[in-house]
C-alpha cells in the first residue's frame, strides 16, 4: 500500500532497485485523485441532488481478500513449475541470510535453489545471498514492513522459475505483521535465534502459531547467551505444539544435516503433489 | 501490526462498495476484527481518525465487533474461547494451534446516503 497518496498502489516499494510499478512515472504526489481509482466503469448519476435517505450495503468481505487471492495465483504458477516455496520469517538479525547462505551452498548442485530477499533498505542482503551463484532478487519496501502477495509475484516473475527447484522468500525482519500476509508459499519457517531469549513465541504468538517448521538458529552461542533451551521449547509448544524444529548453528554447521534433509523430503513431498 | 494500512485498505474497499451502491456518503462502516489478528483497538481508531479525511467517509463512524480468539482441542473434541492470543484447553490443558475463529478481518457492511 503506498502510504504516501494512498492510492492503494504499492508505493515506494522496488524489486532490485527498480520501482514496482510504474508510480513514479508522472505520478504527482499531491495532486487529487482519492481512492479507489475507477477504472473505467464509473456510475453516471443524473439524479437531482436531493438529500437521501440513509441505507445500508452489505459487504461482506475480508480486506485480506485481495491478498489471499493474489497468493492462491502465485501457489498455482508455483505448483505448475513444482518449486517448493518457503517463506522465512524472523525478527532482524536472528540469522535468516546466514542460514539461507550455508543451506543453498550444502543443496547445491543436486537443489538449484533462489531467493526472494525483502528488506525496508538497501541490496546488503542480496549481495551476500549472490554469492552462492544462486538467482537473487531483492524487494526493498520502502516503508513496508512486510511482503505481500503482489511483490512477491513482481519479484519472482523475473527468476527462472523452470529450472529452479526451491523459493527462499526472506520476508522483512518483523515478527507481527508478516503473520497475516500469505505469499502462496508451501511452508512457513519462523527462524528464532538463542540470543533473542525463550520467550518470543509468548509475546509474538500470532506468527509462531502459523510456522510449519520453526528454526532456533546460533546454537553455537546458546551457552555464552544462557540460553534456557527447555524454556524455550517449552514455550513454542504451548503456541504451536506441531511445528517441525530444528536446532542449527549455521556458522559451525552443527544440525544443518536435518534441516537440509527436511527440506530436500519436503521437495519430494511437493513434486509428487502428497502435501 | 500496521494499523494505518488496514485502515487504507478499509477505506478503498468502502468506497468501492459505496459508489457502486450509487451512494455519495458513507455514514457509517461496520467492520468485524478477530482478536487474534494483533490489530489494536486504539491504534486502528486513531488511523479511521486521520486517514478517512478527504474521502466520502469523511465523517463516518467506525464500528468494530471484536471476535474472540477460539480454538479446537482435539483431545477433548470441542472448542474453547481465549482472551488471550495463546490457546490452552481450560478443561485438559493441552496447547492447540487449531485455531477456528478470531483471525476475522471482515468489512461487514456500511451505511451510505
Amino acid at each position: 500500500m503506498c502510504l504516501e497518496c494512498g492510492c492503494g498502489l504499492p508505493g515506494p516499494t522496488r524489486v532490485d532497485g527498480k520501482p514496482l510499478h510504474d508510480h513514479d512515472d508522472g505520478h504527482e504526489h499531491g495532486h487529487d485523485h482519492g481512492p479507489p481509482h475507477e477504472h473505467g466503469h464509473g456510475h453516471p448519476h443524473e439524479h437531482a441532488h436531493e438529500p437521501r435517505a440513509t441505507r445500508e450495503v452489505e459487504v461482506f468481505q475480508s480486506l485480506f481478500a485481495a491478498n489471499d487471492r493474489q497468493a492462491e495465483r502465485n501457489r498455482g504458477v508455483f505448483s505448475a513449475h513444482d518449486l517448493l516455496v518457503l517463506n522465512l520469517v524472523s525478527s532482524p538479525g536472528s540469522g535468516k541470510t546466514t542460514l539461507l547462505v550455508k543451506t543453498i551452498e550444502r543443496l547445491a548442485p543436486g537443489t538449484r535453489t533462489c531467493v526472494v530477499v525483502g528488506d525496508l533498505e538497501t541490496d546488503n542482503d542480496a549481495r551476500r545471498l549472490r554469492t552462492t551463484g544462486a538467482p537473487v532478487v531483492q524487494i526493498s519496501t520502502g516503508t513496508l514492513c512486510h511482503l505481500d502477495a503482489g511483490m512477491v509475484a513482481r519479484a519472482s516473475g523475473s527468476l527462472p522459475l523452470r529450472e529452479l527447484d526451491l523459493l527462499f522468500i526472506e520476508n522483512v525482519g518483523n515478527l507481527v505483521c508478516p503473520s497475516e500476509f500469505d505469499l502462496g508459499e508451501d511452508l512457513r519457517v519462523v527462524l528464532l535465534s538463542v540470543t533473542e531469549g525463550e520467550d518470543k513465541p509468548l509475546k509474538y504468538p500470532p506468527l509462531f502459531r502459523g510456522a510449519h517448521a520453526v528454526v532456533v538458529t546460533k546454537t553455537d552461542l546458546a551457552e555464552p547467551c544462557a540460553f534456557d533451551r527447555e524454556t524455550a521449547l517449552a514455550n513454542l509448544r504451548r503456541v504451536n505444539p506441531t511445528a517441525r524444529v530444528f536446532e542449527l548453528s549455521a556458522r559451525t554447521g552443527a544440525g544443518m544435516d536435518a534441516w537440509c534433509a527436511w527440506l530436500a523430503a519436503s521437495r519430494k513431498k511437493d513434486a509428487a503433489g502428497t502435501r | 501490526m500496521h494499523e494505518a494500512g488496514i485502515v487504507q485498505s478499509l477505506l478503498a474497499l468502502a468506497e468501492e462498495k459505496a459508489r457502486a451502491a450509487g451512494a455519495e456518503r458513507i455514514g457509517s462502516i461496520r467492520l468485524r476484527v478477530g482478536r487474534m489478528t494483533g490489530v489494536v483497538p486504539e491504534a486502528l481508531e486513531q488511523a479511521f481518525a486521520i486517514l478517512r479525511t478527504g474521502t466520502i467517509a469523511s465523517e463516518a463512524a467506525l464500528d468494530v465487533e471484536y471476535v474472540p480468539g477460539a480454538f479446537w482441542c482435539p483431545g477433548c473434541a470441542g472448542e474453547f474461547e481465549t482472551a488471550d492470543l495463546i490457546g490452552s484447553c481450560p478443561t485438559c490443558g493441552e496447547p492447540s494451534a487449531d485455531l477456528r475463529r478470531g483471525r476475522e478481518m471482515d468489512l461487514v457492511s456500511l451505511e451510505v446516503e
